[in-house]
């Protein structure tokens, strides 16, 4: 095991409100708090972990965005990321695109693992991973909770919706993970400041020679049906007859 | 015309419910003609269930020793290699299509639309962004191939009584022997299974712990309901994750919802927007969950559950 890749995605914080645009081209963006995507710090925190372990394995996190996503990157350095690839783009990047990306980026830097957040939660997508295997001809452990590594295999425990499922994979491959595979680690002061001597390489897709096609074209953004709000009930007795008049119990 | 080839998940034994959602999702595109595949070692018996849904012209099996087991690495090239046909794949948004669809879409070099949950057309669909607060229409291009997972709770279930073709088929693909099935370790239970469950009884971080969680497995089986849990529950340990209902755990859509001591986090609302009825039961009345809640219940749960599973068992 000499290289692990991680991807990197910039993407609305966890905790902002999304609000759709009253034109319905697109949600609002302007001032909002971007951040890591929670899914990445997942996978970033068990490469460092592995790494950790003793295995001398160089970590790089890579990205693909706007300039801006320098910012995300230099968090992931800060975490512990050896080093970090932009490829910077202002278009929107469709997983397919990003599957592409990573392929090219995975041609050059010859990684044992590619880790990836299962999705990102801006697009809510679960493909990019899979893309990627598919077109590496690779394998692919998607939703991981568990990761075992020994003799150029991995041994995958999966959140599947029936429980757990484990599978084994010959290396190189690409592991999505899920939430419950690791707690990531706080970044502390002295490390965003040693993060900033860490390099950060920025490339484009051009220079990776791919082509973002936008595949899928959004026509329109709106608002979910809301809910109308509903009776208060006082008790559990009023509340068991609310229920069986809607014929529910 | 359109031919939509919808992939099948099944064990073996039974097709999974969420296959007779896709029928129906496919079913919405106009000029549709919709064909169900199995993969697996022995489809016979899944075969007959999915030929009997209304509206599927023909079921396609594929048995061969490696389809035991739903691998992705598996399953995507022979589902490339049948896609030849037809002008839409759809498989349903459950762990099985969901590791399984992007795979195909990658193989055939085509986007997928992902969670889909209204068709507006032969390439125009909704689909939900961003925890479902936004939801995107989207359109493909005709000229390409689409693939897509469909959101099993924006769906009915197709009705039985069809009578589809079955038809048996033999695919010279080679298949890599890089990704091999272990094991799976499922907490099967007696309780209906929460995806598809008409009722579902849910817990939050204010049960406090494990042990208070089985105070809902109680009220559940008073009631013949599954038990799901929001992603606080599941982090704290209360509940195991295959019971996790939210933007990252399962999206359901039963006949009704009793949420307890469920604050309602954006991201679990997103599992239960479909639900046809919402209870909730908090003892905080400012709690998001009673905005969305069709009948709300301010109070203790450790006094309201037990009442609860007196007064319903009556």
């Amino acid at each position: 095991m000499k290289k692990i890749i991680v991807g990197i995605k910039r993407v609305v914080d966890y905790n902002v409100r999304i609000r759709v645009k009253p034109d319905g081209s697109g949600v609002m963006l302007d001032g909002v708090k971007m951040s890591v995507n929670p899914f990445d710090e997942i996978a970033l925190e068990e490469a460092l972990r592995i790494k950790e372990r003793g295995a001398n394995v160089e970590v790089v996190a890579v990205s693909i965005g706007v300039a801006d996503t320098q910012q995300q990157l230099r968090t992931a350095l800060a975490m512990g990321a050896d080093r970090a690839i932009l490829v910077q783009t202002d278009g929107p990047v469709e997983p397919l695109t990003a599957a592409q990306t990573f392929l090219a980026v995975a041609k050059k830097e010859n990684p044992d693992l590619i880790f990836l957040g299962k999705q990102a939660i801006d697009d809510d997508a679960n493909q990019t991973g899979q893309m990627l295997a598919a077109i590496w001809e690779r394998p692919q452990a998607t939703y991981a909770s568990k990761v075992e590594i020994a003799d150029g295999k991995a041994s995958v425990t999966r959140e599947v919706d029936a429980g757990l499922e484990t599978i084994e994979v010959d290396l190189p491959a690409v592991v999505t993970v899920d939430l419950r595979l690791n707690e990531p680690r706080y970044v502390k002061l002295p490390d965003i400041m040693k993060a900033k001597k860490k390099p950060l390489d920025v490339t484009s897709l051009d220079a990776l020679g791919v082509s973002a096609g936008v595949l899928l074209k959004t026509v329109k953004t709106e608002p979910p049906a809301q809910r109308q709000k509903g009776v208060m009930v006082k008790d559990v007795a009023e509340l068991v007859e609310v229920l069986k008049k809607k014929g529910l119990i | 015309m359109h031919k939509v080839l919808i992939v099948g998940e099944h064990d073996g034994k039974t097709l999974n419910p969420a296959t007779a959602k896709c029928v129906t999702c496919a079913a919405g595109i106009a000029d549709g003609e919709i064909t169900i595949v199995l993969l697996g070692a022995d489809t016979a018996a899944v075969a007959a269930q999915a030929a009997a849904l209304a509206g599927v012209k023909s079921v396609l099996r594929v048995d061969r020793a490696e389809n035991q087991h739903p691998l992705a690495a598996i399953f995507a090239p022979q589902l490339a290699a049948l896609a030849a046909d037809y002008s839409h794949v759809f498989g349903p948004s459950t762990s099985f299509g969901k590791d399984l669809m992007p795979r195909v879409a990658g193989l055939l070099g085509v986007p997928q639309v992902s969670d889909l949950m209204a068709v507006e057309g032969a390439y125009r669909f909704k689909r939900p962004t961003y925890a479902g607060n936004a939801i995107v229409t989207v359109e493909a291009d005709p000229a390409r191939k689409l693939i897509a997972t469909v959101r099993v709770a924006s769906f009915e279930a197709a009705a039985s009584g069809g009578h589809g073709a079955v038809e048996s088929k033999t695919l010279s693909v080679a298949l890599p022997s890089h990704t091999r099935y272990v094991g799976a370790k499922s907490g099967s239970t007696d309780r209906p299974d929460l995806q598809t469950a008409a009722r579902v009884v849910s817990g939050g971080r204010a049960l406090g712990s494990a042990e208070n969680f089985k105070m809902l497995f109680r009220l559940a089986d008073k009631i013949g309901a599954a038990v799901g849990a929001s992603r606080a529950a599941v982090d704290a340990g209360y509940a195991p994750n295959e019971m996790q209902v939210g933007q990252t755990g399962k999206i359901i859509s039963p006949e009704i919802y009793i949420a307890i001591g469920i604050s309602g986090a954006i991201q679990h609302l997103t599992g239960i927007k479909d639900a046809r009825t919402i209870v909730a039961i908090n003892k905080d009345g400012e709690a998001p969950i009673f905005e969305v809640a069709d009948v709300g219940l301010v109070g203790d749960l450790f006094q309201i559950v037990p009442e609860l599973e007196r007064l319903v068992g009556g």
